[in-house]
């Protein structure tokens, strides 16, 4: 295993290396890896729940979703003006709804970007956690939610856009979304973004409230006996990591141009769960690095192989749970650990944070 | 009233019209050490589940250091009023070290802010002596997933005892140990004793004759006996419920 400050300087070092990508890429490439460095938020947020507290969402599409589309409202309508945006004067409306007043403000907007998924996961979680559901039933509700919600969004067309969803972006803060500086600064906002929710996720896992979500995946019936509200606890995390995923929607909508259920449903969800998994869950670097080789052979091999490119998708799943269930962080936190200590019994899972005992640490 | 740790009135519990507690009468006083014995399906699990408040009886109240309603308060809560319980077979978070183990024990009474930042040095220092009292400082820093059975229970035990709690339960804690590892559990129940109220429940009938000094028998939801080890040992009543059961299953 890398110790605490060999993962905080590979982290570091990403970060750099990321920071001076665009000096390096072409405009189109710039604006592809600020698209990867959003779902790289989503992998480290469903990191959070899946891989220390081991609450497998299958429909973090839906946060993802509904931060995406509170941005994508004030995109919209700061594209229309003062006219009816396009979608709505098709479907026959001749006034924006009331629910769309609000999003002219761009506080507002910016607020429930936050609020709404975390409102969402929050009572989603809530109701869940609080009758002991927990486990792979937790995960086909989430996943069940993904579905209605993409389903409910396709039939509104009046009011969301149906299956084309909000698209026709202009501006963003009166800003061309064309201009490639824009798209300069949207990438570094993204790239915040990231770094953002790789702290508060840093943060919350090497603290001792890191150590109980880790307690209650081992043994929430012991977490519980301990004087824990595991409910509470579960709640809370899920309910930071929704946020984390809406944050990300919300850089994606710009980034993108487009915010579509198609983003919402069931197959995205699951793509995001590859991504974790493919990197390494419980490692926080693992996610980053998944989400963006991923995503990067995606477009890569969709352009080469059209038609068959899903089954290479499918195949680095496969692959990797069968040959690296840790992942390729993981695997190469374990591989260090050997290398280190020579032949050795014990390889610690990866998502302990390192654990040397040292009276001086706690009492410092 | 006031200097009991524990009183149950008259509690019944029953799953599916089977009564595993039947109007059930227990009370302990404060710092004793009180064994629980009595023969499969007593309803010995049941009762710490209810003095817990992991079940809730139908009938019947719990008072907990004469004043609280166990019946009316959350599982968690009880714990912060200080029931701590260990589990019939030892439950610890394997994949922490035993320190960590420790570390997440200790916080539960800690606001979550608090829990962002390391343990306090007086928290510290706690985790240091529980590790010493079950004989675990030397493995701090393994996993609890690497620990042998015996030393399992006894690292729930010494989480138990960090939370400092007034009123210990403990399940079965010699369950499949060794010899040694028994004797070692009784001194460290005789180590715990003095500081908190404690209730164990046992199977392993010597080890309750060598280290019990009350001993209470629940059979079909309800206390047959109680008293002192030798008077209960011969009691007609107990001797008839354990022989008794020895007898159906020969003939």
């Amino acid at each position: 295993m890398l110790t605490r400050r060999g993962s905080l300087s590979i982290a570091t070092g990403g970060l750099l290396l990321l920071a001076a990508a665009p000096w390096f890429l072409t405009d189109f490439q710039v604006s592809l890896l600020a698209k990867f460095l959003c779902f790289a938020i989503v992998a480290v947020s469903l990191d959070l729940i899946w891989g220390y507290a081991g609450i497998l969402s299958i429909g973090h599409g839906v946060f993802f979703g509904l931060g995406a589309y509170a941005f994508g409202m004030y995109l919209k309508l700061e594209a229309a003006g003062p006219k009816l945006p396009d979608f709505m004067a098709w479907s026959g409306l001749t006034e924006i709804p009331w629910f769309w007043g609000p999003f002219r403000e761009v506080a507002f907007a910016l607020a429930m970007v936050l609020i709404a998924p975390m409102a969402v996961g929050g009572l989603l979680g809530y109701l869940a956690f609080r009758s002991g559901m927990l486990g792979v039933y937790f995960s086909i509700v989430t996943q069940a939610f993904a579905l209605i919600l993409g389903l409910l969004l396709v039939g509104q067309q009046p009011y969301f856009g149906g299956t084309n969803g909000l698209t026709n972006f202009s501006t963003v803060f009166n800003l061309p979304l064309t201009d490639p500086n824009v798209q300069f600064a949207l990438y570094y906002a993204a790239l915040g973004g990231l770094a953002i929710a790789f702290v508060v996720c840093a943060v919350l896992t090497r603290s001792r409230f890191g150590l109980l979500l880790i307690a209650l995946r081992d043994d929430p019936r012991r977490v519980r006996a301990f004087g824990y509200n595991p409910v509470a606890v579960n709640v809370l995390v899920f309910t930071i990591s929704a946020g984390l995923a809406g944050m990300a929607g919300a850089l994606f909508a710009p980034i993108v141009g487009i915010v579509s259920p198609a983003m919402i449903g069931v197959v995205p969800s699951i793509e995001m769960v590859i991504w974790v998994a493919v990197g390494g869950r419980g490692t926080l670097v693992g996610p980053v690095l998944g989400a963006l080789l991923v995503n990067g052979a995606k477009s890569g091999l969709s352009e080469s192989f059209p038609l068959i490119w899903q089954y290479f998708l499918g195949g680095m799943f496969v692959g990797s749970v069968l040959f690296f269930p840790r992942g390729i962080y993981g695997s190469l936190q374990s591989a260090v650990a050997r290398w280190r200590r020579g032949r050795s019994a014990q390889v610690p899972t990866p998502v302990v944070p390192d654990g040397v005992l040292s009276p001086e640490r706690s009492r410092a | 009233m006031t200097d009991k740790v524990l009183d149950l009135y008259a509690v019944s519990v029953s799953f599916d019209g089977l009564a595993v507690l039947d109007d059930l009468e227990f009370s302990m006083e404060v710092g004793e050490i009180r064994f629980l014995i009595g023969p499969n399906g007593a309803g010995k699990s049941t009762m710490l589940d209810v003095i817990t408040a992991r079940t809730r009886p139908q009938r019947g109240s719990i008072t907990y250091n004469g004043i609280v309603d166990v019946t009316e308060r959350s599982e968690h809560d009880l714990v912060r009023l200080g029931i701590s319980r260990k589990f019939q077979t030892p439950t610890v978070f394997h994949s922490l070290s035993v320190y960590k183990n420790f570390e997440v024990a200790l916080g539960f009474r800690d606001s979550w802010p608090q829990l962002l930042r390391p343990l306090s040095g007086e928290q510290h220092d706690r985790v240091l002596e529980a590790l010493e009292t079950v004989d675990l400082a030397e493995k701090a820093n393994q996993l609890a997933g690497s620990l042998s059975h015996g030393e399992l229970q006894w690292l729930e035990i010494g989480m138990l005892l960090v939370q400092e709690p007034k009123l210990l339960l403990l399940d079965e804690p010699v369950a499949g140990m060794t010899r040694p590892e028994r004797d070692k559990t009784g001194a460290l129940l005789g180590s715990i004793a003095g500081k908190c109220s404690v209730l164990v429940v046992e199977h392993d009938m010597a080890f309750v004759r060598e280290f019990a000094k009350t001993v209470s028998v629940l059979h079909l939801g309800k206390i047959l006996s109680e008293g002192p080890v030798e008077q209960v040992q011969n009691d007609p009543k107990v001797v008839e419920v354990y022989l008794g059961h020895r007898h159906e299953r020969t003939s």
